[in-house]
């Protein structure tokens, strides 16, 4: 079945490598774009994967929030 | 499609990024908040100047790419109001912490405000001394336990609005690093206010103020952020202390106008002197 196609309204963007794992950016985008991936940065924090990127509205919550500086996103 | 950058970049010295602040610090989100303040307050990067004092949010001038300096413990006002009396074109922000503001910098701080300096001073108050091992400071609430306190403290800390009002500030807002788009507003209003504003913001220390207290890592003091406050714009300050526990009141508590320091120089010698007063400012 083809499923109906929603406009891809915002993009966020990581920058795993400066990133410390604090999940800010995961408990607060509005509308859960983001999880914190298994995987390890080279310091040996875990950072934020994009899970759901269809529904990002390019807010920048998560770029507003992250004290790292490692993660923003913007609208289409 | 080219990627567009983090709007937080351009004002980043960002060879000196990782920063140097612990996950899940507070410190780092203000910044983001001041950052997209400046942008929407339309203040040209080479007419601000940001200033700080000793902490770890004293580092904020030295990453910052805009004309800053990290000045002595205490004394980033005092730096702040030479710099802003011989440059009277440049907005000028203090930005540092609560023991660096208000222990050893108390009294500069009540003198800026009761002259109605014309600048901003944002003081992120994470309610200890972090950089030198969580000691005690002027905003530690009772009970909170502190490396200087270990059974907890018994005095009383000053409720930092009430304070800033009670000098003179013209601005006065409290937020936390919960309440960013609050924080980005109050911080462009602060930067667009002539006069001396104020801009308090709660936000924790999860290495040295967090885990002490129990509260858990810096996500979850954010989140206790957001249980805890209660948006109160013109509450009147006297009722906005802090506690451990029970209500972080925040909002914009104190907006109003008086004459600046320099205004009022500037009306008193010409009255006194006549044509004999030549203006500092222009
Ligand atoms: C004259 C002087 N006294 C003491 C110190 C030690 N010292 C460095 S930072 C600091 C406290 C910083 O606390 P705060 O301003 O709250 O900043 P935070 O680290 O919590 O952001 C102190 C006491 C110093 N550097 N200089
Ligand atoms: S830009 Fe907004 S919607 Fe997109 S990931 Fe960030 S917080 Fe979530
Ligand atoms: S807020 Fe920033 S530092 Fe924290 S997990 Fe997200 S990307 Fe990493
Ligand atoms: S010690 Fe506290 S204030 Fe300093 S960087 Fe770490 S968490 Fe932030
Ligand atoms: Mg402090």
């Amino acid at each position: 079945m083809a499923q109906p196609t929603r406009r891809v309204r915002g993009v966020v963007v990581i920058h795993a490598e400066r990133c410390k794992g604090c999940g800010l950016c995961v408990e607060f985008c509005p509308t859960d774009v983001l999880a914190l991936s298994p995987a390890f940065t080279s310091k040996g924090y875990h950072p934020p994967e994009v899970v759901r990127g269809e529904a990002c509205s390019g807010c920048d919550l998560c770029g507003m929030y992250c004290p790292d500086f490692a993660i923003y996103g913007y609208r289409l | 499609m080219s990627e567009r950058a983090n709007p937080v970049e351009r004002y980043l010295r960002s060879d000196r990024i990782p920063h140097i602040w612990c996950p899940g610090c507070g410190i780092g989100t203000t910044v983001n908040c001041f950052t997209r303040a400046i942008d929407e307050s339309g203040i040209p990067m080479d007419r601000l100047a940001v200033v700080s004092g000793i902490g770890c949010t004293g580092r904020v001038a030295g990453y910052m790419h805009v004309d800053s300096f990290h000045t002595t413990h205490g004394r980033a006002i005092p730096f702040a109001t030479g710099l802003k009396l011989a440059a009277p074109g440049m907005k000028v922000v203090v930005y540092s912490g609560d023991g660096d503001l208000f222990a050893i910098g108390g009294n500069h701080f009540i003198h800026a405000a009761r002259r109605n300096l014309d600048m901003t001073v944002v003081c992120v108050n994470n309610l200890t001394y972090g950089m030198t091992g969580g000691q005690l400071t002027p905003t530690t609430p009772e009970e909170a336990i502190a490396s200087t306190s270990p059974y907890g403290n018994f005095e009383q800390p000053f409720n930092l609005p009430y304070l800033a009002e009670s000098c003179g500030a013209v601005y006065v807002a409290r937020w936390t690093t919960y309440h960013v788009t609050h924080l980005k507003k109050a911080m462009r209003e602060a930067l667009l206010k002539k006069g001396f504003s104020f801009v308090e913001v709660i936000s924790p220390c999860p290495t040295l103020y967090g885990r002490r207290n129990r509260i858990g890592d810096g996500l979850d003091e954010v989140k206790t952020y957001k249980q805890r406050s209660v948006i109160r714009n013109g509450a009147p300050t006297s009722e906005v202390s802090l506690g451990m526990t029970g209500p972080i009141v925040v909002g914009k508590f104190v907006d109003r106008e008086r004459p600046t320091y320099q205004d009022a120089m500037d009306q008193f010698y010409a009255r006194k002197l006549g044509d004999r007063y030549a203006r500092a400012s222009q």
